[in-house]
């Protein structure tokens, strides 16, 4: 059976589900192999084989952590002409499709991005034009790279032992022109990760300022729920960008959303709108949002969200 | 300095937008617009030239006719000439051929810089930038939420859920910046009397020594199987807070299992 290679991604080692949803993928179309760029390699092996990944090819020479993107598609392209993979999956994160973007030119390979499924035969599945639309397609030529959104499938274990392959790369002078000079790590919310939260508890302009944030925090923690906003909440700097949900944000597609002070901008609409149930808080009853809640409350977010909050607390017990 | 901005025309997102029978985007059915994510990266050309005192900016797109409409937008806002590569034979181009043509395109333009926008919103794939940037051999600084050029040295910041990181490179460059840049300014009145003289180049496949059969629908490297709409979400129930808003949310909530 062919290798289907498999980009991880990873914090230092530690697997990100997602890596493991593509692994679960890369089974129907052949073989998974795993690709490890940078440091990490032995912390990641045994969730990788127990994901099903048979080879772990590892990368980590300094220009990998040094430049930008260029060096792991140097990488990338050494293992697939040397594996003829029969697919390479990679992760939709903004790193992932710029890896999967300048392969496909180099591999003279069709490309997918942001597919929600991909089946056994290759066919993927994407959700256009702010998701009003489903398309199904398959890459016709050369090998099929796909770069593939959170929660396109659920994980399942499939434990091996895999082998693992250190790989020689020899870097284009090209390649390592965008020099990585600082690196400023972020605090962690200690909130469940934003596009894997199986609710998501988000504030719009509504919320009126950076300390508006805290009633929408308050119902997310009493929820176990990671923190959204809108494009209008993070450009006034009340919350971080990184928490964006929308078309120049985050796509998420929890079981629950909530939106509060939101009114439901088609490019908002375009980060949440696959979600199973919507519920809307808005003082506005002409709000777009309620077009696509499943439930809405017209009225006062700091009325009702805090009431809300008090509610769980006390249903929880 | 020259600097080309890559600038696409797509059908406006507030419209109902469709597909046309032969699955490629319908340009006719939803009015067309400079895309808003482009906005930014020619409101960034604009600043460079502005805090180095000098440089020539070249607009460039790749679409029917009505792209032009792009280009005079662009110019409207500032920069000194456009370029609009159009030919029926690229009717339904996959993004491995739109890189091929305006690859194409910007060598002949010689730029120090190459500004694009982060994802364009009709496709939202996000790919030509780093395809440029693997044809063209340039440093691919690419998704820049901040940039800065000083002398041959381009820096720009990052953002991303770990980090915040600055990268570093020297001209030629390609950056695509995001909608954290900064607003872009808005066309004055005579700006737009006078993006109606700036000299706009009309480019055919032929005229970039491209084979029309690279692109196309035909050479696309990916086929479209199936197009569906997705249902509408059925009407849910709203209700107005008379003082028990949030009780009543939250037997919905209690209802769908989710306390
Ligand atoms: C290219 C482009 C990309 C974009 N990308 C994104 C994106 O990724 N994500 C995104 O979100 N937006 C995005 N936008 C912006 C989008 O168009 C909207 O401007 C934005 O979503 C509006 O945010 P909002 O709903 O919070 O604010 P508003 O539209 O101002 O709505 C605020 C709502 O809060 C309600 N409200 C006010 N006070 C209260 C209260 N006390 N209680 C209850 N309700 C209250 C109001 O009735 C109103 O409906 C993008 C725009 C463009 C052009
Ligand atoms: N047809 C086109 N003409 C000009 N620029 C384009 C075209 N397609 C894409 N671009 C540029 O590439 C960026 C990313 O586009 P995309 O990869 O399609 O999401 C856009 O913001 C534009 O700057």
């Amino acid at each position: 059976m062919a290798e289907v290679l498999v980009i991880v991604d990873h914090v230092d080692g530690a697997v990100r589900k997602t890596t493991t949803e593509l692994l679960t993928i890369a089974r129907r179309l052949g073989e998974p192999a795993a690709v490890f760029f940078g440091a990490g390699a032995d912390a990641a092996t045994e969730t990788l084989g127990n994901f099903g990944a048979t080879k772990i090819y590892v990368v980590d020479d300094a220009e990998i952590a040094q430049f930008l993107v260029a060096p792991k598609v140097d990488a990338l392209v050494t293992i697939a002409q040397q594996a003829s993979p029969a697919a390479i999956l990679v992760t939709s994160t903004s790193e992932g499709k710029e890896i999967a973007a300048r392969a496909a030119v180099r591999l003279d390979s069709g490309l997918i991005t942001d597919a929600v499924d991909v089946d056994a035969s290759g066919v993927a599945t994407q959700s256009v034009f702010a998701a009003s639309y489903v398309i199904s397609s398959k890459v016709t030529h050369g090998t099929p790279i796909i770069t593939v959104k959170p929660n396109a499938a659920a994980p399942e274990a499939a434990p091996t032992t895999p082998s693992v392959e250190k790989v020689a790369v020899a870097y284009g002078a090209t390649s390592t022109t965008a020099q990585i000079t600082n690196v400023a790590p972020r605090a962690k919310s200690g909130r469940p990760e934003l596009t894997e939260a199986a609710i998501v508890v988000s504030g719009g302009r509504g919320v009126g300022g950076p300390e508006g944030f805290s009633v929408v925090e308050a119902l997310a923690d009493s929820l176990n729920a990671a923190v959204g906003a809108s494009r209008a909440a993070t450009d006034a700097g009340w919350y971080p960008h990184a928490f964006q949900v929308g078309q120049t944000g985050k796509t998420v597609s929890p079981q629950l959303y909530m939106a509060n002070g939101i009114s439901g901008a088609i490019q908002h609409r375009a980060g949440m709108q696959t979600s199973k149930t919507i519920v809307a808080v808005n003082k506005d009853a002409e709000a777009p949002i309620f077009e696509l809640a499943d439930y809405g409350v017209v009225g006062d977010l700091f009325a009702v969200v805090p009431q809300l909050t008090e509610e769980v607390g006390k249903r929880k017990g | 300095m020259k600097i080309v901005v890559l600038v696409k025309h797509v059908p406006d997102a507030a419209g109902d937008r469709s597909f046309s029978g032969d699955t490629t985007t319908d340009r006719a059915a939803v009015d067309g617009r400079l895309s808003e994510l482009d906005e930014y990266a020619v409101e960034q050309a604009l600043q460079v030239v502005e805090k180095a005192g000098e440089g020539e900016i070249t607009f460039l797109t790749m679409g029917p006719e009505a792209a032009s409409e792009a280009l005079r937008k662009a110019l409207s806002m500032g920069g000194d000439a456009g370029v609009h590569v159009v030919d029926d034979a690229l009717h339904g181009s996959d993004a491995i051929a739109t890189s091929l043509v305006l690859a194409a395109a910007v060598r002949r333009l010689e730029p120090d810089v190459v500004i694009c926008g982060m994802a364009s919103t009709d496709g939202t794939m996000s790919v030509v930038p780093a395809m440029l940037a693997e044809r063209l051999g340039l440093t691919g600084l690419t998704l820049a939420a901040s940039l800065t050029i000083e002398g041959n040295t381009v820096t720009i910041r990052r953002d991303s859920d770990e980090a915040s990181t600055t990268i570093t490179g020297s001209l030629p460059a390609l950056i695509s910046v995001t909608d954290q840049t900064g607003e872009a300014r808005y066309p004055s009145f005579k700006g737009i009397m006078a993006a109606k003289k700036k000299p706009v180049e009309t480019l055919t496949l032929a005229d970039l020594g491209i084979d029309p059969a690279q692109v196309g629908l035909g050479a696309a490297w990916s086929a479209v199987d199936n197009i569906a709409k997705r249902p509408a979400r059925q009407a849910g129930t709203i209700v107005t807070d008379e003082g028990d808003g949030g009780v009543k949310l939250a037997d919905f909530l209690a209802a769908g299992k989710f306390i």
